[in-house]
C-alpha cells in the first residue's frame, strides 16, 4: 500500500518536470563557453547587395536581389544608388569592433562602404567594412562580379567578419534561354550558404489557362505555353525529379491522362486510360506510379498505374455511394491523402499507399464545415494544404499532419487550389482578391502575399520541385 | 322489212360514196355548214374534252389536296418529332453541390421515360455539368454523379441501361456566362443528347 503510494508520487512528480525547471534560478549568468543559435523573433537576417557594375551584371543582380527578397528569408537592405556610393580602397582586414581602416569619412551611413575594387574574380581574401554593415543591420553582404562568362558571388558573413562562400558559375549571356534559370540557381546556392536550407528561386509553376498548360518562373518571368492542344487540359502535376509532369485532357467528355517531358516536350498517353473519365493524376515520389481518379457509373474512385512499365492498374478505393478523388502522395510514398464524399460533402481523407487503413485526415464539424478539396502534401511531409468552402466561398487551409489540426490561411476573396513550393513554406494558389482569378504566392511564415501572374483565367497551379539543370523546357 | 333494210344499206352506201367523193368537190363550195349530225358529234367531242378537262382539274385538285394533306401530315409528324425531340433534350437542373434529381424535374424525366418506351431504337447521352462555384476538379466527379442520377432515374423507370450513355463535363462547358446565382443555377444541369434512333420519333 505504502509502496504503491510512493511509486505513484514518483510517477506524478516525473510527469511534471517543469516544477524543477521553474524552481531554477535563471538570473545567474553562466561564465565560460557559450554555444548556441541567436534567435531574434520577428527579425530576419539583413542582406546587402553591394553595388557593382559590369556587362551582364545588372540583370543578374536584379534577378538575384528579387530572388532573395522572394525567398522571404532575408531583410534585403537597399543601399543608396550606385552613383552616390564612393567605393573605398580595400580595407585591411577589418573586424567587427575595429573602426574602418581607410573608409572615406562622410556623414551619411552607407557612403563609407568599403568594397574591394579589384574587379576580378579573386574576392576570396577581400574584406568589407564589417562594422558598418553591422550597423546597417546586415548579417550578410553579397559581392557580385563577372569575369568573361563566369559570375562570381562572394557571400560575406558580417558577424563572422569574412567570406563564408564564393560561388563561381558560368552564366549565359542575358537573353539566352538558360540565363534566368542559371541566375536563379546561384540565388538558391546563396540561400543554402547563408542559412543551410535550399531556396526556391530555380523553380517554376505550371498552370492552366484557356484550356492549355503554361509554365511561369516563380518570379513571374518567362510565361510560356507548355502543352498546346485543341482539347481542354487540366490538373498538371509534377514528377519529383522535375523532368516531366502529368496532366489530363478532355476528349469528348472522357479524360485522358498524359505524361510530358519538360525538356523535349514529348508527350505520351498513359496506357489503359482513355475510355473512362480519368483525372487528377499524381506521381508517387519515386516516379514509378501514377495515382489518379476515374469516374465511372459506380462513381469516382482512386486507381494507381505503373507508368514505368505501363501496367498493373490497381483500384484503391471502392465507394459505391461516394466519390474518391484528388490523390496526393506523402513525400515518403507511404501514404496518400485524398478527397472523399463518404461523409456527404467532400472532405480530406488519408490511407496507406496500397489503399488500406482509410481514415479521416482533416477534421471537420459534421453539418457545419463546408466542402474540402484539392489537397496537396507538402514536400517536407509535415502539412497538407487544401481549400475549404467557408460561407459560400473557398479559402486555403493547412493541415498539420502530426497534430491533425487545421488552420485557415486566407480570408480575402475566393482562394483555391494551393500548391507547395519545394521549401514547404510558400504556397501558390488561385485568388480573386484583385477582382479576377489570378495566381498568388503566400509565405506561411511571414504571411506576405505577392501576385505571381496578373492575368485572369489562370487556374490549377502546380509548383515544381527544385529543377534540374538540364530542364530547358523548349518544346 | 328486208327491202327496207336493203334500201337503207344502199342509201348508206350512197352516202358513203358521196362522202368519199367529198374531197373532190370544188373548193368554191359554200362555207362549210356542218350538218346536224357532225355538229352533234363535235358537240359531243367538245363535251367529252371539257369533261376530261374537268376531270383533269378535279384530279389535279385532288392530287394537290392529297399532297397538301401529305405535306400537312408530314409537317405535323415533323412537328411532333420536333416536340418529342425537344422533350428528349429538355435539361434538368440541380441544387448547389447536389446530385439528386429535384422534385420539379422528375416530370421532365418521366416524359423521357415515356418517349424512350415509345421509341425503342432511341439512344441518348446524358452530360452532367456544374457551376464555377465549386472546386474545379471535384466538379468532374460531381458532374459524373449528376449524369448518373438522371440515368439511374430512367433505368429505375424501366429503360434499358445500355440505351443511356453518361458523361461529365465538370464546370468546363457553362451554358450561361456569368458569376452570379442566376448564371450558376442554369449551369448546374444535365444535358440530354440523342445519339441513335432519332429519326421519326413517335409521340408516346
Amino acid at each position: 500500500m505504502d509502496r504503491w503510494t510512493v511509486s505513484a508520487l514518483i510517477a506524478l512528480l516525473s510527469l511534471f518536470p517543469s516544477f524543477h525547471l521553474s524552481a531554477q534560478d535563471t538570473s545567474a549568468i553562466d561564465r565560460g563557453v557559450r554555444v548556441g543559435i541567436i534567435y531574434r523573433p520577428g527579425v530576419r537576417p539583413g542582406f546587402v547587395l553591394l553595388p557593382r557594375q559590369g556587362s551582364g551584371l545588372d540583370s543578374a543582380r536584379a534577378i538575384i536581389a528579387r530572388d532573395l527578397d522572394y525567398s522571404d528569408r532575408f531583410e534585403v537592405i537597399t543601399l543608396p544608388g550606385g552613383d552616390s556610393i564612393r567605393l573605398g580602397a580595400p580595407a585591411a582586414a577589418t573586424r567587427p569592433g575595429t573602426p574602418p581602416a581607410r573608409g572615406q569619412s562622410t556623414t551619411r551611413p552607407g557612403a563609407t562602404t568599403t568594397v574591394p575594387s579589384g574587379g576580378g574574380g579573386a574576392q576570396q581574401g577581400a574584406t568589407l567594412n564589417y562594422p558598418l554593415f553591422q550597423a546597417l543591420g546586415a548579417d550578410f553582404a553579397l559581392d557580385l562580379t563577372v569575369t568573361s562568362d563566369t559570375l562570381v558571388a562572394a557571400l560575406h558573413d558580417i558577424m563572422a567578419g569574412g567570406v563564408r562562400r564564393t560561388i563561381r558559375a558560368k552564366l549565359p549571356a542575358p537573353g539566352q534561354p538558360d540565363f534566368r534559370q542559371a541566375t536563379h540557381r546561384i540565388a538558391d546556392q546563396l540561400v543554402q550558404a547563408a542559412l543551410g536550407t535550399g531556396g526556391i528561386a530555380a523553380t517554376r509553376v505550371l498552370f492552366v489557362k484557356d484550356g492549355k498548360v503554361y509554365q511561369i518562373d516563380q518570379d513571374g518571368a518567362e510565361m510560356k505555353l507548355v502543352s498546346a492542344s485543341d482539347r481542354q487540359a487540366m490538373s498538371p502535376s509534377w514528377a519529383r525529379d522535375g523532368r516531366r509532369f502529368a496532366y489530363m485532357e478532355f476528349q469528348a467528355g472522357r479524360g485522358q491522362l498524359f505524361l510530358q517531358e519538360m525538356a523535349s516536350g514529348k508527350r505520351t498517353p498513359v496506357a489503359t486510360t482513355g475510355k473512362a473519365l480519368d483525372f487528377t493524376p499524381a506521381f508517387s515520389p519515386d516516379g514509378l506510379t501514377l495515382a489518379f481518379s476515374r469516374a465511372t457509373e459506380e462513381g469516382t474512385d482512386l486507381y494507381t498505374i505503373n507508368v514505368k512499365d505501363n501496367c498493373c492498374l490497381r483500384r484503391l478505393t471502392v465507394g459505391r455511394f461516394s466519390d474518391n478523388l484528388s490523390p496526393t502522395f506523402s513525400p515518403d510514398g507511404q501514404r496518400i491523402a485524398f478527397v472523399s464524399t463518404r461523409p456527404g460533402l467532400p472532405q480530406v481523407y488519408v490511407m496507406a499507399a496500397d489503399g488500406t487503413d482509410q481514415q479521416l485526415f482533416a477534421p471537420f464539424d459534421y453539418g457545419v464545415t463546408g466542402s474540402s478539396n484539392a489537397p496537396e502534401w507538402s514536400p517536407d511531409g509535415q502539412s497538407v494544404a487544401f481549400h475549404r468552402d467557408v460561407a459560400g466561398t473557398l479559402q486555403v487551409f493547412v493541415l498539420d499532419v502530426r497534430t491533425r489540426t487545421v488552420r485557415q490561411l486566407t480570408s480575402v476573396g475566393r482562394n483555391e487550389d494551393p500548391t507547395w513550393a519545394p521549401d514547404s513554406r510558400h504556397l501558390a494558389f488561385v485568388s480573386d482578391r484583385s477582382g479576377y482569378r489570378q495566381l498568388w504566392i503566400i509565405d506561411l511564415d511571414t504571411g506576405r502575399i505577392r501576385p505571381l501572374l496578373q492575368q485572369s483565367g489562370a487556374r490549377l497551379p502546380a509548383w515544381s520541385p527544385r529543377l534540374p539543370e538540364a530542364t530547358s523546357s523548349t518544346p | 322489212m328486208k327491202p327496207v333494210s336493203l334500201l337503207f344499206v344502199v342509201g348508206l352506201g350512197a352516202a358513203v360514196v358521196a362522202s368519199a367523193c367529198k374531197p373532190k368537190a370544188p373548193p368554191e363550195q359554200p362555207a362549210p355548214v356542218a350538218n346536224a349530225d357532225s355538229a352533234a358529234a363535235a358537240q359531243a367531242e367538245a363535251e367529252r374534252l371539257a369533261q376530261a378537262e374537268r376531270d383533269r382539274l378535279a384530279r389535279e385538285a385532288e392530287e394537290r389536296a392529297a399532297s397538301q394533306r401529305a405535306a400537312d401530315e408530314a409537317a405535323a409528324a415533323a412537328r411532333a418529332a420536333e416536340e418529342v425531340r425537344n422533350m428528349v433534350t429538355a435539361m434538368i437542373h440541380f441544387d448547389y453541390d447536389k446530385s439528386n434529381v429535384r422534385g420539379e424535374d422528375a416530370g421532365i424525366l418521366d416524359q423521357k421515360v415515356a418517349i424512350l418506351q415509345a421509341n425503342p431504337e432511341l439512344r441518348i447521352r446524358v452530360g452532367g455539368h456544374c457551376d464555377e462555384r465549386g472546386s474545379d476538379e471535384y466538379n468532374l466527379a460531381l458532374g459524373n454523379r449528376r449524369a448518373q442520377a438522371a440515368k439511374q432515374y430512367l433505368v429505375s423507370h424501366g429503360i434499358d441501361a445500355s440505351r443511356i450513355e453518361t458523361q461529365s463535363w465538370g464546370e468546363e462547358r457553362p451554358a450561361v456566362d456569368g458569376h452570379d446565382e442566376g448564371a450558376w443555377s442554369q449551369n448546374r444541369r444535365d444535358e440530354f443528347e440523342i445519339i441513335g434512333g432519332g429519326d421519326n420519333l413517335r409521340r408516346p
